[in-house]
């Protein structure tokens, strides 16, 4: 919930609430994602990624 | 943190504050931003980037609080205490504070931290304030990436290696460079043309448009060195100078300051470092001896203390905040001794001048020697301690 309420008052703050559904839609599917998949790679290039 | 926890008497209690050195929300936004402006091209670059961001970068706050009640105590609301520092503001304050100068302009050039990919900044006492960026895509680290990368070296490790073999080529190919990749203005500010480069969406550094302007494709790793490769170094080193200089031409005259401070990863290029200083352009120049990510770490801490909780500088001639840049951990002989036991080693103990006849003769011998002494140096430097 606090990560809900941080997320929203960043996205409120850079005058970008429409990135709002597009990130929460990827969260609620990319988590169901790793929960069956049960592990991410590493980033390739970390400073860009 | 452990190792600062070390010093006798202090206690996770007495710890503040603990910084972040970048914002994890705003680099989620470039990426996003990125994506979606480059769609549906770069779709494999997002599908293996997320997963990291879904499950752990984008809860940096709560990881980070929860690696800390578990290192240094669960009574401890290491939440309230956790901050964020934007990545070039850390490496701004990793540059101006503990230099030795009042007042200075700041340059930071990077690859790229959340957006922004280089900075100028003003310092004076306390303050520091960002005046001007270049963002994404259009990066100078990045163009030197993308040349380690078509050299055949690792990005973000190998940079100094096309550094050390420029020397050895000619820049054959710099106005190639400056005609097709990038545009360099007259205040030194620069966009790269993006045909030319996939790592915005790509998993490589560089596209086939690239390939086809400098003759080929790149070299694989580990292959045999050409003169070709050291031209292209000599080449991408020439470019970076020259915009290091313009950059540093237009701040002079811009913010009117008289000393200049540097710090991103491109700061770790002394070449272009050392031209700078020998151009006279500015009284003094300081150079964060840990200019890449890890100085970021510092200059968040000193950012908060300075910015965030109103921290006074200490006299400046008399102190060297870097501590010459001995700010690792040291061992002693106990310790040596303890960690040699344990792995079944053999621990000596010998006078000064015993210890150098052993040294000098392995080494005349053509041994290897590791040698460790105070404090470890902190950055990509080497200045004796840990040979």
């Amino acid at each position: 919930m606090a990560f809900l309420k941080e997320l929203l008052a960043f996205l409120r703050a850079r005058k970008k609430l429409w990135l709002a559904p597009i990130i929460l839609i990827m969260v609620a599917l990319g988590g169901l994602m790793i929960l069956a998949e049960g592990s991410v790679l590493a980033p390739f290039i970390y400073t860009l990624f | 943190m452990l190792i600062v926890l070390r010093k006798p008497a202090s206690s996770p209690e007495q710890i503040d504050q603990v910084v972040f050195y970048e914002k994890p929300f705003l680099k989620f936004e470039r990426l996003l931003e990125t994506y979606l402006a480059f769609a549906p091209r770069g779709f494999r670059s997002f599908a293996l980037s997320m997963p990291a961001w879904i499950k752990d970068k984008l809860f940096q706050k709560s990881v980070l609080t929860k690696a800390l009640s578990n290192a240094l105590g669960k009574t401890i609301d290491w939440q309230s205490r956790l901050l964020f520092s934007q990545h070039h503001l850390s490496h701004a304050a990793s540059a101006f504070y503990p230099s030795p100068f009042e007042r200075a302009a700041v340059l930071t050039l990077d690859g790229v931290g959340e957006w922004t990919t280089s900075s100028l900044a003003v310092g004076q006492g306390r303050r520091l304030k960002i005046l001007k960026e270049i963002h994404f895509p259009h990066s100078l680290g990045l163009l030197y990436s993308a040349f380690t990368y078509y050299t055949g070296f690792k990005v973000n490790s190998g940079e100094y290696k096309v550094m050390g073999l420029a020397p050895y080529g000619k820049p054959r190919y710099a106005d190639l460079i400056t005609e097709h990749l990038v545009d360099v203005a007259d205040d030194g500010s620069f966009q790269l043309d993006m045909r030319y480069f996939d790592y915005a969406t790509g998993l490589t550094m560089t596209t086939k448009h690239f390939h086809q302007l400098f003759g080929g494709p790149p070299r694989p790793p580990e292959a045999e060195i050409s003169q070709r490769e050291m031209d292209l170094a000599a080449s991408v080193q020439k470019v970076t100078e020259d915009i290091v200089l313009k950059l540093a031409r237009s701040i002079r005259s811009q913010t009117g300051e008289k000393n200049l401070c540097l710090a991103g990863g491109v700061a770790l290029n002394c070449v272009a470092n050392g031209l700078l200083a020998r151009e006279n352009l500015f009284d003094n120049i300081w150079v964060q001896p840990a200019a890449g990510d890890a100085g970021g770490a510092l200059g968040a801490a000193l950012a908060v203390w300075h910015l965030h909780l109103d921290g006074q500088r200490p006299k400046l001639a008399l102190s060297d905040r870097m501590q010459g840049s001995y700010l690792g951990p040291a061992f002693s002989d106990e310790d040596a001794s303890t960690a040699l036991n344990t792995c079944g080693g053999i621990f000596t103990r010998y006078s000064e001048s015993e210890l150098l006849t052993h040294v000098t003769t392995a080494l005349s011998a053509g041994k290897a020697i590791g040698w460790m002494q105070g404090r470890m140096e902190f950055g990509p430097r080497a200045l004796g301690n840990r040979p």
